[in-house]
């Protein structure tokens, strides 16, 4: 689950590491009264999940589509940034009357950038911040490395840009130090990375400061990421963060119940929204034509392979995992109906855990509660199959039949080619 | 012979709730001695003729347990292993799905003072069928002995694999799912490592997922040391980056994630890996005839 970036903010606050000065605010009138408490000259930022708000644009609902297009095919004429630090997700202010005015260019409109694709985000709330006069923008970030099975902390002196760029351009200015499981943090880890990055002095405190604060706080919130960047020397010596992110691991929600209650649900697809709701736990909305229900989460990705391989295109990711009731089986065919490209639906089952009669039953019975005009295409094997059988053949229903995976998605592609 | 378990495996079951028992059951059905089940309020009760233990301690002591299967829901399935863990039991099995990461790293960290070797968590298990040894959740019907291992991240994966190769005539030795979390307690490339050095195996069934470097580190062992025939395949080179694909370790987030990558890092190894799932049973057995060693 993802935080906003004045949520991750005060959490990194919280556990010790300094921030530019800075709140939220939800209207115009609000961000005016924090840039005067901060002096006037702030920065105002559009709280999205998505990255890349500088170089976005702000638009009507309506007109997110074109301004996505536009910034896809014409960045130069179209990117925010482009135009000056006053047109996009992310301004600056002199004054407080400059930061209200932002504000209300901002709050309520659609923020589109190249990340958050053609639908664009509502924004709903801004961050109003000191500017900082930065002499040096440095990376830092704490994550869980599965491998080692430990946390690990990165950090580079080439901050201020998307890390995946630096680790494709220059991948050896990303320096790593693993947290050691057992023994914790130790004040050494700091002391290395300030060293390798080239701090000395007062500043190499403060850094250590930082490190562990970002690891504390991993380590309190249940984080899989904790990433701050821009980490900035300003140029009157400070180190503070000017951006933050922060990801919660969703196995960790039922005992981060604080955290939790931040989920935005107006950040997520809500086609995946409403597969929670419905108890379709791991969907994904995918863009091609072909629905999949698939138990296990391998073999549902295996099976979005053999469509493309079969030459059609998946229109999600749906792991039903081990189905006790038909219901949930209703339930994943009507979320995946609700998507207007989906032109046929494969149902692959390896009944292990899970039975095949149960699935047939859910199929069967979507055909009752509903209007299915799509073709069905049903792969079952394993765990009473032959009781899925008998009920599939007493249905009448014109249900597609295949033994392989193969010839299942195969069959598939046919049948939305030919819907 | 075969790898992890076998006809001298005495087996324990962590969390007899409605999955716990009913796969318990299943085992036994199968064929697999259950000598003990461990339930916190039920001590001296029985479940299917199965004597239930309050702790894995007294359990281990009564009955000679040697390899434990853990069903025990997420928020306490760490403590469920790291109990198992200091009753020395040598061989963990933890089935469970949705355990937060950070109780991993302590459950890793504790394990490397203990000796135990944990397989998952979130797999569904290992069965060595010419034992008749199923300690897991797999379906004991699509199974057949043989001398082809199977390795693989995913449970039904496991499955569709090995009735592919089971349609072929072709019979397993043992097949471990190590699990889809970032952490787990037993790798690829040890799993794979296990098969490799096991005489009973002929060859190796390798089946990744996008996410993490797992199988680039399977890939430079298999390199270095396996002379023994491997097919391989990659779930997911269809998925976006930056999603989860319902497993907490299948999103891709950085190079070593994507299919292709992991795809090309074992075929450097001299690995042959099917770019569809469909074909994993014929490729093998494909590779066994070329190698004289279909049966």
């Amino acid at each position: 689950m993802k935080l906003h970036e004045y949520q991750a903010r005060d959490l990194l606050a919280k556990h010790g590491v300094p921030v530019t000065a800075g709140r939220v605010a939800a209207t115009p009138a609000e961000a005016r009264k924090i840039a005067e408490e901060l002096g006037g000259k702030v920065v105002v930022k559009a709280q999205i999940h998505a990255g890349g708000r500088g170089k976005g644009r702000l638009v009507a609902q309506s007109d997110t589509a074109d301004m996505y297009q536009k910034l896809i095919s014409d960045p130069e004429n179209y990117s925010g940034k482009v135009r000056g630090d006053r047109v996009g997700g992310v301004r600056l202010a002199d004054t407080a009357e400059e930061a209200e005015q932002a504000a209300a260019a901002i709050l309520g409109k659609h923020l589109v950038s190249i990340q958050t694709g053609p639908e664009g985000k509502l924004v709903k709330n801004v961050l109003v911040a000191e500017q900082t006069d930065i002499a040096k923008e440095y990376y830092l970030a704490a994550i869980i490395d599965g491998m080692q099975g430990c946390p690990l902390i990165m950090a580079s002196a080439e901050g201020g840009q998307e890390i995946e760029v630096v680790a494709h351009n220059n991948p050896e200015a990303i320096v790593r130090m693993a947290v050691p499981a057992a023994a914790g943090y130790s004040p050494y880890i700091g002391r290395t990375l300030a060293a390798r990055l080239g701090f000395t002095g007062d500043q190499a405190d403060q850094f250590g400061k930082v490190v562990e604060g970002l690891y504390r706080t991993l380590m309190a919130t249940d984080a899989s990421l904790v990433e701050i960047n821009p980490l900035a020397l300003t140029a009157d010596g400070r180190v503070v963060a000017v951006d933050a992110k922060l990801n919660i691991d969703d196995n960790a929600l039922f005992r981060q119940k604080e955290l939790a209650a931040l989920r935005d649900l107006d950040e997520e697809d809500p086609l995946e929204v409403k597969a929670q709701q419905l108890g379709v736990a791991n969907f994904i909305k995918l863009d091609g034509n072909i629905g999949c229900i698939v138990n296990g989460a391998g073999l549902a990705m295996a099976t979005m392979d053999t469509i493309k391989l079969a030459g059609g295109e998946p229109a999600n990711f749906l792991d039903i995992g081990t189905v006790n009731d038909p219901q949930r089986v209703v339930n994943a065919m009507k979320v995946i109906l609700e998507d207007p490209a989906v032109k046929a639906i494969l149902v692959n089952i390896f009944g292990g855990m899970a039975r095949v009669d149960i699935i047939a039953q859910g199929v069967i019975e979507a055909h009752r509660q509903m209007k299915i005009d799509v073709p069905v295409v049903m792969r079952l094997v394993g765990t009473n199959l032959a009781e899925g059988e008998q009920l599939i053949k007493e249905s009448g229903l014109p249900l597609i039949r295949a033994n392989g995976l193969f010839e299942a998605a195969k069959k598939a592609v046919e049948a939305a080619g030919a819907a | 012979m075969a790898v992890l378990v076998d006809q001298n495996t005495r087996l324990l079951v962590q969390g007899i709730g409605t999955e716990g028992a009913n796969h318990m059951r299943r085992s036994i059905a199968y064929g697999t001695s259950v000598v003990a089940a461990i339930h916190p309020k039920r001590g001296g009760e029985q479940q299917d003729g199965v004597p239930i233990f309050t702790t894995v301690d007294q359990a281990v002591r009564e009955t000679g347990a040697n390899v434990s299967i853990i069903f025990v829901p997420a928020p306490g399935a760490a403590d469920a292993i790291l109990e198992a863990a200091a009753a020395k039991i040598p061989l963990i099995v933890c089935i469970t799905e949705g355990i937060p990461v950070l109780d991993m790293v302590r459950v890793k960290a504790a394990l490397q003072s203990t000796g135990s070797i944990l397989i998952g968590p979130n797999c569904p298990g290992v069965i060595t069928p010419g034992t008749k040894t199923r300690v897991g959740i797999m379906p004991g019907d699509v199974f057949m002995p043989g001398r082809v291992g199977v390795v693989s991240r995913s449970g039904t994966l496991v499955y569709e694999v090995v009735a592919q190769l089971t349609a072929e005539g072709i019979g397993q030795s043992t097949c471990i799912g190590v699990g889809g979390d970032p952490i787990i307690g037993t790798r690829q490339v040890e799993a794979v490592r296990m098969l490799n050095e096991d005489p009973d195996t002929d060859a190796i069934v390798l089946v990744g997922e996008i996410g993490g470097s797992a199988e680039q580190e399977a890939a430079a062992y298999i390199k270095e040391h396996v002379k023994k025939p491997v097919v391989a395949f990659i779930a997911g080179a269809t998925a976006p980056p930056g999603r989860r694909m319902g497993h907490a370790g299948a999103i891709i987030s950085g190079e070593d994630g994507k299919a292709e990558n992991k795809k090309a890092a074992l075929r450097a190894a001299g690995a042959v890996v099917s770019d569809s799932p469909a074909d994993i049973g014929a490729t093998m057995k494909r590779l066994l005839a070329e190698r004289g060693l279909l049966k």
